[in-house]
């Protein structure tokens, strides 16, 4: 990549005071995001959702995010004051929810909601803003934009409820978005209509995405670049078409103890955890 | 061992009334273990229900069901029937009463159906399902999901049932502890003989616990195929072979080709 990335993100650590001692969830992590697709992968308690977080400064109260460099393009995240980070918490970089249900406003219609993030980030008029939600509206595939433009969240369904997501986030033009688990509450193909959404969207306005999932063999055919963490650290990074060659044990084990529609074996090999992969100091290239 | 004949369930009345169940037929043999298939609404979990008896007074079930030679009558149980089929949910966390021991749970079932020897039962149950005697004093919020999940399967074994339902058992586990509890399962099966119904969306994890299934769709069998089938990519049916597509994963020009199914 000879562009400068987008995000760099170097020995990010969050860690969550409690009463039985300091919990580590970020590790160490470091990466740099450039106009790609980038998946973060994990099982739970892995830290990949804090990751995600963090970046936006958007980790829960009593928790501690610290880093070396943490950098949107020119901006220093780390020492940005709130109404800089305001500005850059959705017209900068955007982040996706697993579930539309509890992240759109109930009592707000979807238009309205999707014009406040429009008008929050640009100077324009309601006139424009109601032009630009329309056309966004069908720019995620959705029929019949001027009756959901009306409707209120409770009166679509869970696939369509992601697609408004997603056009209320891509509404400011951001440069990144963060997508955690966006469609894991959907069905299967309802899930890949909506993920080829995002994609189209992505790829047409040189985006970056992060991805952050669970779901190994979805981001290894979805996403360009995946990283793999394991107890908040990144124990393995590699471009997604090359993750059937991953070294980590960790890596080898999620991968072998999926079920698979090929392989027929009657018992699958499980995953044996080795304390060694949680180095003190976690780091990566 | 299970056939359904006709199955017809119905929620709601008047406007608000759906139609779940569309004359449904299933035959599942002794010792299968047979899956259901589908996407949401599709009425799969409604299956399993009235097959269980728990729709009584919540839908209208019409149709015939046998068990093992027993006829079924309406949404009404015998005693039997309840130890000799037993059900584990999906959820671990909202399946198992947060007030009550791993001891009370595994021996509650027991003493409903006044079985002898009940700790020796609790402790063995636990025993097979892979969790020592520690775990017997515990809550439910002192263990992990997949060991929840694994109290789930011993309270389902301990009144020594012929038939478990499943109801999407690892849906809600990381996929290294589905691994675990899906070999435990398969364990169970060959040791104790046990005929499975499982319900799930995901076709790789019936394709390995599976020997035969029934993708549903709108409340009826689209189609019935043998895990050979399954495996082979070879469904008759538009509407299987689209699931199986987007089951392999993000392909972005095999989404342009999907159909709606309606």
């Amino acid at each position: 990549m000879t562009e400068s990335p987008l995000l760099r993100v170097e020995d990010l650590h969050v860690s969550y005071d409690t009463p039985t001692g300091l919990v580590e969830a970020v590790r160490g992590v470091s990466f740099e995001l450039g106009r790609e697709k980038l998946g973060i992968v994990g099982e739970s308690g892995s830290g990949k959702s804090q990751t995600g977080r963090a970046i936006l400064g958007l980790t829960a109260t009593g928790g501690q995010r610290r880093a070396r460099r943490l950098e949107f393009r020119e901006t220093d995240l780390l020492n940005a004051d709130e109404r800089t980070l305001r500005h850059i918490r959705g017209g900068g970089i955007s982040m996706i929810m697993q579930d539309p249900k509890y992240s759109l406003n109930p009592v707000m219609s979807i238009g309205a909601q999707i014009e406040e993030a429009f008008l929050v980030h640009r100077d324009t008029t309601r006139q424009e803003a109601r032009e630009r939600t329309l056309a966004m509206l069908r720019a995620v595939k959705i029929r019949e934009a001027e009756r959901v433009y009306r409707a209120y969240p409770h009166e679509v369904s869970g696939g369509m409820g992601q697609r408004i997501m997603i056009a209320m986030m891509m509404i400011p033009e951001p440069d990144i978005i963060i997508a955690d688990e966006p469609t894991s509450a959907l069905d299967v193909t309802v899930q890949l209509q909506v993920l080829a959404v995002l994609d189209d969207m992505i790829s047409q306005r040189g985006m970056g995405l992060i991805f952050i999932s669970h779901d190994l063999n979805l981001v290894a055919s979805f996403c360009d670049r995946i990283l793999v963490m394991y107890g908040g650290q990144v124990v393995e990074q590699c471009r997604a078409a090359d993750l059937e060659q991953a070294r980590h044990p960790y890596t080898r084990g999620l991968l072998n103890c999926l079920p698979s529609l090929d392989r027929d074996q009657d018992e699958l090999p499980v995953l044996q955890r080795d304390p060694a992969w949680l180095k003190s100091n976690g780091s990566t290239a | 061992m299970i056939e359904i004949s006709g199955l017809d369930i119905v929620f709601g009345h008047g406007k608000k009334q759906f139609h779940a169940v569309r004359g449904l037929g299933l035959r599942i043999e002794r010792g299968q273990s047979y899956g259901l298939v589908g996407e949401s609404g599709s009425g799969k979990t409604t299956v399993l229900r009235a097959l269980a008896g728990l729709l009584d007074g919540v839908a209208r079930v019409d149709g015939k069901m046998s068990v093992a030679g027993e006829t079924l009558q309406g949404q009404s149980r015998s005693r039997e029937f309840r130890r000799r089929v037993q059900m584990v949910f999906q959820d671990p966390f909202g399946s198992l009463h947060p007030r009550h021991t791993v001891d009370t749970i595994l021996s509650e079932p027991a003493r409903v159906h006044r079985l002898d020897r009940v700790e020796a039962r609790v402790v063995q149950a636990l025993e097979e399902v892979g969790l020592d005697a520690s775990f017997r004093f515990r809550y439910p919020h002192q263990i992990s999901g997949g060991q929840r999940q694994r109290v789930s399967v011993a309270r389902a074994l301990i009144t020594e049932p012929e038939i478990v339902l499943l109801d999407e058992p690892t849906s809600a586990l990381d996929v290294s502890v589905q691994a675990e509890v899906l070999n435990l399962l398969m364990r169970l099966k060959r040791d104790h003989g046990l005929t499975y119904v499982l319900v799930s969306h995901n076709l790789a994890v019936v394709a390995h616990m599976c020997e035969a299934l029934s993708v549903m769709q709108n409340g009826s069998v689209v189609e019935t195929l043998d895990v050979h089938q399954l495996r082979g990519h070879s469904p008759a049916m538009p509407y299987t072979r689209q699931l199986l597509t987007a089951s392999l994963g993000y392909d972005r020009a095999a989404i342009d080709a999907f159909e709606e199914f309606g």
